[in-house]
């Protein structure tokens, strides 16, 4: 059974509040779909490579060019932004004072 | 025979004899789209206007005698996933409730340039998260066969609306299955394209090494159409590939039809079973060969799956944070509470659920014991699945393991609902290609069966598919 402290580490790592109740459910459901998961201890994997892709291409590469957009295009993304001021997307303050 | 009812292949045979016009087409499926929507909520948004406008073009096209492209005056929809320009695009979530999007999906660009007349938006379960499109934000989908049970998911409300009449086609995406089950729970054709034959540039990312779009549509001659119009190498998705068409003449006769015995196991719906079995039999009077075949590893694909998906969907998930779009809590807090208040409102219960199940399995202390073991069994999977087509020409399985359940049915137990996915999953993993289409009834209620092919290998599926098909018209 995973415990309560690691669901609310977990939480804090993905920045998801999660309210008591929730963190008890949570707490059950990830408990059962992770004993679910202990099936795939049954595979000898010890000699397997993991794919991440079921592509086997290698990195598809461009030039590192800038393509130019117009500032119309650049206006309405920084519109749809729920807090801005002039050009720029608001965020809450990073750096405090100490 | 009713504007609403026809098919890609047969609509724009109309429209070239002018038998109707694209307007006309248009306002057909827009009117029913107002009868039927408040029952069967298909659509989250319907985009009369423009679409009126994209038909009208069409139409003022062929007066001039102008060659109309084969999608030219064809209405559709587009599973809530996909970004139109100027249009909402809510991926089935609070998070996104009002967004607009700026740009179109590729996919979108395509069509468009084709002449398709975009009707609206259609429902999803939250960022394709589900098997039912019971956990969409806006309220579940209906399954247009029975109302009181569920579409599938989490194309819901696309299949619903490809079933229901309510579109001539439309688009859906597919992680583990979630254009293939919608299809098979609706009675309609639905394709999963190999990973990388689709651009998933302006599809809202869940999973991305297994997401890809595809159609779901009334006929397979009809999936071909679509396909081949949306398929292709994209520069703004760099997985994308190209690769050559190759139509190939089928003979039904000696083909070598894999049957996976792993498929074939408990828990699948006698009815389904029976009605499975009848399918294959139908092959073998066709004329092809009917081979067992073994993929050991098929009771893992499940916890792979459950394991990889959310991890992906953590990352993809993590741009969420009310900062840029979407969104945002209203409260004065610092930054972290921010971020907190945000997301834990913007989300629903399964989404949460599966972001959480990613981060801890991408964790310090867990990566290996979960995210690299699923990848390796992963490998195994596909490796496993590319030998069998060494001597096969395609495998047929079930897709769903039982008839559309009810809704409320399996909301309360997230792994009871995961188990539905339990036959399309492997397909996502190993990136082959795969199509359902309708094998048969229980009770009026649709069964599907799976095609799955070798990479690239869409064009011969859906022609082992029409044999099927034309033994059942």
């Amino acid at each position: 059974m995973i415990l309560e402290k690691e669901v609310k580490h977990i939480a804090e790592l993905a920045r998801l509040g999660l309210t008591d109740k929730e963190v008890g459910k949570m707490q059950k459901e990830l408990s059962s779909i992770l004993d679910y998961m202990d099936k795939l201890k049954e595979v000898d994997t010890s000699e397997v490579k993991p794919i991440f892709y079921s592509l086997l291409i290698e990195n598809v590469m461009r030039e590192d060019q800038p393509q130019k957009q117009s500032l119309e295009k650049l206006n309405r993304l920084v519109k749809v932004a729920p807090e801005t001021e002039k050009r720029f997307v608001k965020v809450k303050t990073i750096l405090h004072k100490t | 025979m009713k504007l609403y009812e026809l098919t890609i292949t047969k609509a724009r045979e109309g429209l070239r004899k002018k038998e109707f016009s694209a307007v006309e087409l248009c306002r057909a499926f827009l009117e029913r789209i107002k009868a039927l929507n408040p029952k069967i909520f298909a659509f989250l948004t319907v985009s009369e206007d423009s679409a009126l406008a994209q038909a009208k073009a069409i139409d003022d096209a062929i007066l001039l005698k102008r060659d109309i492209p084969v999608l030219a005056g064809i209405p559709f929809a587009v599973k809530d996933n996909i970004l139109v320009e100027g249009v909402k695009c809510t991926a089935g979530s609070r998070i996104l409730e009002n967004y607009i999007a700026l740009y179109d999906a590729t996919v979108i660009r395509k069509l468009k340039e084709g002449g398709g007349v975009i009707l609206g938006k259609t429902n999803l379960d939250e960022f394709a998260m589900g098997s039912s499109t019971e956990n969409s934000f806006f309220g579940p989908t209906r399954n247009p066969r029975d109302l009181k049970r569920v579409p599938g998911g989490s194309s819901g409300g696309s299949a619903a609306a490809v079933a229901g009449d309510l579109c001539c086609f439309a688009l859906g995406s597919d992680t583990g299955g979630s254009i293939r089950q919608p299809a098979a729970f609706c009675g309609v054709v639905g394709l999963k394209t190999t990973y990388g034959a689709v651009s998933r540039y302006g599809l809202i990312a869940f999973a991305s090494s297994l997401d890809q779009i595809g159609p779901l549509t009334k006929t397979v001659e009809d999936a071909k159409i679509v396909f081949r119009a949306i398929k292709g190498k994209d520069p703004l998705d760099s997985t994308s590939l190209n690769f050559k068409i190759e139509i190939p003449e089928l003979k039904i006769r000696g083909l070598k039809i894999g049957i996976p015995k792993e498929y074939f196991i408990e828990g699948i719906d006698r009815e389904v079973e029976r009605i499975i079995n009848k399918t294959i039999n139908t092959y073998k009077k066709l004329g092809a060969e009917i081979i067992e075949v073994s993929l050991p590893h098929t009771e893992y694909a499940l916890a792979a799956y459950y394991i990889i998906n959310p991890s992906e969907a953590s990352t993809n998930l993590a741009r969420y944070d009310g900062i840029k779009y979407g969104f945002s809590d209203k409260e004065k807090v610092d930054l972290m509470r921010f971020y907190l208040g945000t997301r834990q409102q913007g989300f629903g219960s399964e989404v949460k659920r599966r972001i959480m199940l990613g981060t801890y399995a991408l964790s310090a202390g867990y990566y290996d014991a979960y995210y690299l073991r699923a990848q390796k069994v992963r490998a195994l999977i596909k490796q496993e699945l590319d030998k069998v087509f060494q001597k096969i020409d395609v495998l047929l399985t079930p897709t769903t393991p039982t008839l559309p359940f009810k809704l409320g049915e399996k909301v309360t137990d997230p792994l009871s609902m995961y188990l539905s996915d339990i036959f399309t999953i492997a397909v996502n993993l190993a990136g082959l290609p795969a199509v359902s289409l309708p094998a048969g009834e229980v009770k009026k209620l649709p069964v599907g069966f799976q095609l799955i092919g070798k990479p690239f290998e869409e064009e011969k599926i859906l022609q082992i598919a029409q044999f099927f098909e034309q033994t059942q018209q």
